[in-house]
């Protein structure tokens, strides 16, 4: 096959919802066979409509509105809807965002697998049921004859993902559509599943066409890339220049606001501004309010995507110009030694367990150890990381430090009181001294009360402020603190963009004068420049108020942007911790090298072959025998099945619990 | 789940229980059996002996709870409240204010009202069900809007409208079938079906509205985009996909309603003349003959808790996530 074919070729594509919001606008692109070609941007910016477009899949009020997409010899928008029927799982597969939802509950995988090998693969009777296996051997489900009259219920998320994929294959497409593929999934499993993406590519010599908003996952898997701003692309080009200088001021931004370590000390760039509303003419650069290279031509002339070299292309007056250089504002005192300061709080052998109960009486028949037996540490000032994947208990973590959920077992010590010895009044009054900010912004808030009550609730029950303009004055005062207007304190949660309504979060948890804050994934829902704008905030935050934050997250790069000492969970226990320039540079427990190597860095440089950790998060109700990670543990050896190692303390001064770790 | 069947049906013991007290405070402690006397001995100057001889004919004449004067268990058993209200649980009725078997009399009429109900329910489901698929296929079109607005109007309107009006012209001018009345056998068929007819239609609006919803509901889903992304046809995905899943919600509606069937209509009956539980009911309530309404009142409840109980159990077969966890 010839690298440079032309397998899909998209024109001028222009798709509008609801008859006047542009998702896609002049939309050109093309893909090559064989190659993955990846779509980025944020959300809202038209990537996935993109792909809707293509498949003819567009939601009710959706229409495609100009352009040509051809596959191959095919005209796409010109077909029949019965034509595209073949197109689509046929010459064309495509997979979601959410494995969860999109598989059908009430069918087993294998049936809705078999339907697409009969729509797309006729074969006579038993020729499927040996056809759906041998689909579910190539993405690697393990015993798939048992796994294929399960029903996704009883699958994992990634094993949910691998039977997308599965279904996506059984017509032996030309090009593989995978809209987010990974995003839902943690990252031992994206790992996983970009590493079955890119095997099954070189096995089949399909395209993929990667919709994303990870820089690093595209780094990771990419030939070439798009990025999209506005229901445009405003930049495309092979990877490895992209990463190396990319060149619309869009791009460069995004790069400047992805946390890592090398800004810690630093204010992240953010991007001013919002998207321009796509329900009104662009007169000018859609970029250009919210770009720092702005000058007056970008206000009269709409930029054309045009070709700067000869493989890339950009839509800017000028790319080459450099941006201007942002401040290094560099932040307190981060040295100082940990362990010399008295801790503001500390956890002693802290469990929550959950219990499992069965039978007619209801009877508890054993426990979830959800968290079993964690000491954390967080000195005034300074911030913990809690990383983990998702059931590994480090939400429930923070539930049981705020008393949220009443710990099984253990101590929290909060400015040398045990919280888990209060109740009734004394806990409630100790209740504002620490706060919790939530990953949803927009459904931890009552979409019922105005942001001034929701912020003005907490100082209300505390009895801070009886008065009630001073109550209205305090909020507005934090309000602007947040960087939200004051006067705005009478609207309502849903009038406000993710990010506002995050700040609006922080503002509701301040507004009690805490002294820590949970942070539980505060910047998992939000996009990348947003994101930036949090961590600043919470950054800023901390040093000017002497805030000490528990900063829960699976976000690698924020942790090691954000936080002072981190620590790695794995099923309900630590499994090492330290300062996190050390844990993130020289990663001891093989957890957390398996878990630091499976983040895609934005570096295409940087491109390895996955590590995939094997396997997944077993269930916290029946934890391996001994050490936990055995299982999945490329070093495991007898010992570590016979018991869980104990807590030692390193020479740098980390904790770590593993037979293999060598001091 | 064997075990949460089990605990189903150990949940419902209570509530019986419950009913049960219920209904004997309703029936003899709010109204009690010399209220009762002396309604159905009318306005005629009734005596004290008059009221003592009917309650001793019907039973009424033992104390509520506790009989002072009976020897040993009879103390319990030689009451009202054992007599009358906990027989119930073993579906002894009784003998109405009239003198009439009431067990007897609901085994011979509990089957005119299930020749009416049982069609009823069938077709208007198959009815319903077709309509809702349509509109479904036809989902933000003119099509859809207009069968909603029909919809609404269909629910609006009373169902006495609907019996009457259909009285009018089916039998009245077109003199199709008999306007009411009831036989035996084969030959019942010509005076159900009009009844059953008038169930059907007076059931369309709401049915089809909540089936409508319930579709909608399961194709705007990731699921049914995934359907679609294989390449399968609208037809395949509305009925494998979506069918499937709306059913869940469908199916338990409908077996709640299952045991009641047995009760009848009360309406329906009376209109077209069915010797059914329906009529049975409204003539008891009209005679005033509270045995036989408390009887019904009781029946009604224990068949209502039997569907709850079957639809729990039903959800467990129907819904793999109930049934495999």
């Amino acid at each position: 096959m010839a690298d440079d074919e032309i397998l899909l070729e998209v024109e001028g594509l222009s798709t509008r919802l609801g008859g006047t919001v542009k998702a896609v606008d002049g939309v050109d692109l093309t893909i090559r066979r064989g190659e993955t070609f990846a779509l980025l941007g944020e959300s809202g910016c038209g990537k996935s409509m993109t792909a809707l477009s293509l498949m003819r899949l567009l939601p009710s009020g959706g229409r495609i509105i100009a352009g040509a997409a051809r596959l191959g010899e095919t005209p796409l928008l010109k077909l029949s809807e019965q034509q595209m029927r073949e197109v689509r799982g046929g010459r064309i597969g495509m997979i979601f965002q959410e494995p969860m939802t999109s598989l059908n509950p009430v069918l087993t995988i294998g049936d809705q697998i078999a339907e697409a090998v009969r729509r797309h693969d006729p074969r006579p009777g038993k020729g499927v049921r040996e056809r759906v296996l041998e689909l579910l051997k190539l993405v690697h489900i393990p015993a798939p004859e048992q796994r294929i009259d399960e029903y996704p219920h009883q699958l994992s998320g990634g094993m949910k993902q691998r039977v997308m994929i599965a279904g996506a294959l059984a017509g032996r497409p030309d090009l593989l559509i995978a809209d987010e593929p990974t995003t839902a999934l943690d990252v031992t499993i994206q790992a996983q599943v970009l590493r079955l993406l890119k095997e099954l590519q070189h096995e089949t010599g399909m395209a993929i066409l990667l919709i994303t908003h990870d820089l690093g996952v595209v780094a990771e898997t990419a030939d070439r890339v798009a990025v999209m701003y506005a229901g445009e692309i405003v930049e495309t080009g092979p990877v490895a220049p992209f990463f190396g200088q990319p060149l619309h001021p869009y791009s460069r931004k995004l790069f400047q606001s992805l946390p890592n370590k090398e800004k810690r000390g630093n204010r992240l760039d953010v991007i001013e501004g919002m998207v321009p509303p796509l329900d009104q003419p662009h007169p000018r650069c859609r970029f250009s309010p919210r770009c720092p290279l702005a000058e007056g031509r970008c206000d009269r002339e709409t930029p054309q995507l045009a070709a700067h070299d000869e493989q890339r292309a950009v839509r800017c007056h000028f790319p080459d110009k450099p941006l201007p250089h942002i401040d290094a504002v560099p932040k307190g005192a981060s040295g100082a030694t940990a362990s010399a300061i008295q801790p503001l709080l500390a956890t002693h052998d802290l469990q929550v367990h959950f219990p499992i109960r069965k039978g007619i009486l209801k009877r508890t028949v054993g426990h979830v150890r959800a968290v079993d037996g964690i000491d954390l540490r967080i000195p005034t000032g300074r911030t913990l990381g809690l990383v983990g994947e998702s059931g590994c208990g480090k939400t429930t973590v923070g539930k049981g430090i705020l008393q949220l959920i009443r710990p099984t077992g253990g101590r929290v010590m909060f400015d040398d009181t045990d919280l888990t010895a209060l109740t009734g009044n004394d806990l409630r009054r100790r209740r504002g001294e620490i706060q919790i900010i939530f990953q949803d912004p927009f459904s931890s808030m009552n979409p019922r009360m105005t942001i001034g009550d929701i912020v003005a609730e907490g100082m209300v029950a505390q009895g801070m402020e009886k008065n009630r303009l001073a109550c209205e004055q305090r909020v507005k005062v934090l309000l602007e603190k947040v960087g939200i207007r004051g006067d705005t304190i009478h609207r309502y949660p849903h009038e406000f963009s993710g990010g506002q309504r995050q700040r609006i979060c922080i503002a509701r948890a301040l507004a009690v004068e805490p002294k820590l804050i949970i942070c539980d994934e505060p910047t998992s829902a939000l996009d990348v420049s947003v994101q930036a704008q949090i961590l600043n905030l919470l950054a800023d935050l901390q040093q000017e108020m002497g805030l000490s934050y528990l900063f829960i997250t699976h976000n690698i790069s924020a942790v090691s942007y954000i936080a002072h000492e981190v620590a790695v969970m794995y099923l309900g226990r630590i499994v090492e911790s330290g300062a996190t320039d050390r844990i993130l540079e020289n990663p001891r427990h093989p957890y957390t090298r398996a878990l630091l190597a499976s983040v895609p860095q934005a570096d295409p440089a940087a491109r390895h072959t996955i590590p995939a950790l094997p396997g997944d998060l077993p269930s916290p109700a029946s934890p391996p025998d001994g050490c936990h990670f055995h299982p999945r543990c490329p070093d495991a050896g007898d010992d570590c099945r016979r018991r869980y190692p104990d807590s030692r303390e390193l020479a740098d001064g980390r904790m770590v619990k593993c037979y293999r770790v060598e001091d | 789940m064997t075990a949460y069947i089990i605990r189903r049906i150990l949940y419902a013991i209570p509530i019986l229980i419950g009913v049960n007290i219920l209904t004997f405070l309703l029936f003899f402690v709010l109204n009690s059996p010399e209220d009762m006397a002396r309604m159905h001995l009318g306005e005629k100057r009734v005596t004290e002996g008059a009221i003592a001889s009917w309650k001793a004919e019907r039973g009424y004449d033992m104390p509520l709870l506790y009989n002072a004067g009976a020897e040993g268990l009879g103390k319990i058993s030689e009451t009202i409240f054992f007599e009358k209200s906990l027989k119930l649980f073993r579906f002894e009725f009784g003998s109405s204010d009239s003198g009439r078997d009431i067990g007897h009399d609901i085994s011979q009429r509990m089957w005119p009202s299930l020749a009416i109900a049982v069609p009823v329910l069938i077709i208007g489901l198959a009815v319903n069900i077709t309509f809702a698929l349509l509109i479904a296929f036809f989902r933000a079109t003119y099509i859809d809007l207009w069968s909603v607005v029909l919809c609404v109007v269909l629910m609006s309107i009373s169902s006495l409208f609907y019996i009457i009006g259909g009285q009018y012209l089916v039998s009245k001018l077109l003199h199709l079938v008999p306007i009411s009345g009831y036989d035996t056998g084969i030959s019942a068929i010509k005076f159900l079906v009009l009844p059953v007819i008038i169930g059907v239609i007076g059931g369309i609006g709401a049915g089809t509205r909540w089936y409508r919803t319930l579709f909608l509901e399961e194709i705007n889903k990731d699921y049914v985009r995934t359907a679609r992304a294989k390449g399968l046809s609208e037809r395949v995905v509305l009925f494998r996909h979506v069918l499937k899943n709306a059913m869940i919600p469908i199916l338990t509606g409908v077996v709640v309603v299952l045991p009641l069937l047995f009760t009848g209509s009360l309406i329906t009956e009376s209109f077209f003349g069915i010797p059914g539980l329906g009529s049975y009911t409204i003539d008891a309530i009209n005679n005033q003959d509270f045995a036989i309404v408390r009887a019904m009142v009781f029946l009604g409840s224990v068949l209502y808790i039997l569907g709850l109980l079957l639809t729990d159990i039903s959800y467990t077969l129907v819904d793999p996530r109930v049934r495999l966890s």
